[in-house]
C-alpha cells in the first residue's frame, strides 16, 4: 500500500479489482490511477467507456469521503446520478482521475471528476455526481 | 440496405455478435452475456459477481459495472438499430440511480436506440434486477459514429462478397 492509499483508505472490491489504485494527492483530495490493460479495454487499444466512468466514479466517492472525512462525518454514501462526459479517446496507456467537491450540504453532495492521461490540462472525461448521505 | 455489385456484410445482430464481443477485454472481464433483443434494442446481464461490490457493507454490484453494461447495451443497441457494426465513441451518458440493486442479484441492462442521425444516435434505457418495471437505473446517451464498418474496409470480412 502506498502512502497515499494509507492516507485515504481502502478502495471499494469493485475498484481493486479493476486495477484502480490510490496513486497520489492534489490539494489534500486522492489521484486515482488504472494502467491499461485487458480488462479495461473496449475497442482495441483504447480504454472502455465504461472502466473510463468506473475510475470517474471512485475518484469522485475517494474524495467525497476525504472531504467528509476532514468534516469529522461518516455517512453512508448513496447514488443518486452521474453524467459522464467523453471528450478523448483513452488510449492504451495509464489514465488517472481526481474529484472536486462543488458542494457538500447537510444531505446530498455535488462532486465533480476528471480524468486525464499524459497531459492534466487535456482531460479524456468528465463527470458530474449527485450523492445522497444517510 | 444497398445490396448492388458487391454483397454486403451480414446485417448486424447482436446475439451473434456477443458470441465473440465478450470474450476479451473489459466485457469479457465482467463476464457480460447475451439475453434478449429487438429491432432497436439489446438486453445484456451483468451476472453477480462477489469482487465487483462497490460497498463493503452491503453484497450488492457497484455502479461501475452497471455503467459498463449499460454503455455497451447501448452501443449494441446503435448497431442493431442500424444494421451495421460502425464504431461508436460514448459522448454523454446519464445514469440515474432509482434503487440498489437486490443483494446478490445479476443486474440486466437493456437499451434502445430511439434516433439516429447521420453523426450521432441517441439511447435511453433501464437497468433492472427482478422486474423490468422496477428498475435500478435509468439512462439517458448520445454517441458519436466514428468510421466505417470494419467489414466494408476490409474484404476479408466481407462473408464471400467480390468487388
Amino acid at each position: 500500500m502506498t502512502d497515499a492509499a494509507a492516507a485515504f483508505g481502502d478502495l471499494p472490491a469493485y475498484a481493486r479489482s479493476l486495477g484502480i489504485e490510490i496513486v497520489g494527492e492534489d490539494g489534500g483530495m486522492p489521484v486515482l490511477s488504472v494502467g491499461f490493460g485487458p480488462m479495461v479495454e473496449g475497442r482495441p487499444q483504447h480504454f472502455h467507456g465504461g472502466a473510463t466512468a468506473g475510475l470517474l466514479e471512485n475518484a469522485g466517492y475517494a474524495a467525497l469521503r476525504t472531504a467528509l472525512l476532514a468534516a469529522g462525518r461518516d455517512p453512508q454514501l448513496k447514488p443518486i446520478n452521474i453524467t459522464v462526459q467523453y471528450l478523448a479517446a483513452g488510449k492504451s496507456k495509464p489514465s488517472f482521475a481526481i474529484g472536486r467537491i462543488t458542494r457538500l450540504g447537510r444531505r446530498n453532495a455535488n462532486v465533480t471528476v476528471e480524468a486525464w492521461q499524459d497531459d492534466r490540462t487535456r482531460p479524456i472525461a468528465t463527470a458530474v455526481m449527485n450523492i445522497l448521505m444517510v | 440496405m444497398q445490396r448492388a455489385m458487391n454483397t454486403p456484410p451480414a446485417r448486424f445482430d447482436a446475439r451473434e455478435a456477443s458470441k465473440w464481443f465478450f470474450r476479451h477485454g473489459h466485457t469479457g472481464w465482467l463476464g457480460l452475456r447475451f439475453t434478449d433483443q429487438g429491432d432497436n434494442w439489446v438486453e445484456l446481464e451483468l451476472p453477480w459477481r462477489e469482487d465487483l461490490l462497490g460497498d463493503a457493507s452491503r453484497p450488492v454490484l457497484a455502479s461501475g459495472p452497471i455503467i459498463s453494461l449499460m454503455d455497451m447495451a447501448s452501443g449494441m443497441a446503435i448497431w442493431q438499430a442500424s444494421g451495421s457494426f460502425n464504431p461508436v465513441a460514448t459522448l454523454d451518458l446519464r445514469v440515474d440511480y432509482q434503487r440498489p440493486a437486490r443483494e446478490r442479484a445479476s443486474v440486466r441492462g437493456r437499451v434502445e436506440c430511439y434516433r439516429r442521425t447521420r453523426s450521432a444516435a441517441f439511447v435511453r434505457g433501464i437497468a433492472y434486477d427482478d422486474d423490468p418495471d422496477d428498475p435500478v437505473a435509468h439512462i439517458a446517451g448520445v454517441f458519436m459514429t466514428i468510421g466505417a464498418d470494419p467489414r466494408e474496409a476490409n474484404p476479408a470480412l466481407r462473408g464471400g462478397g467480390h468487388d
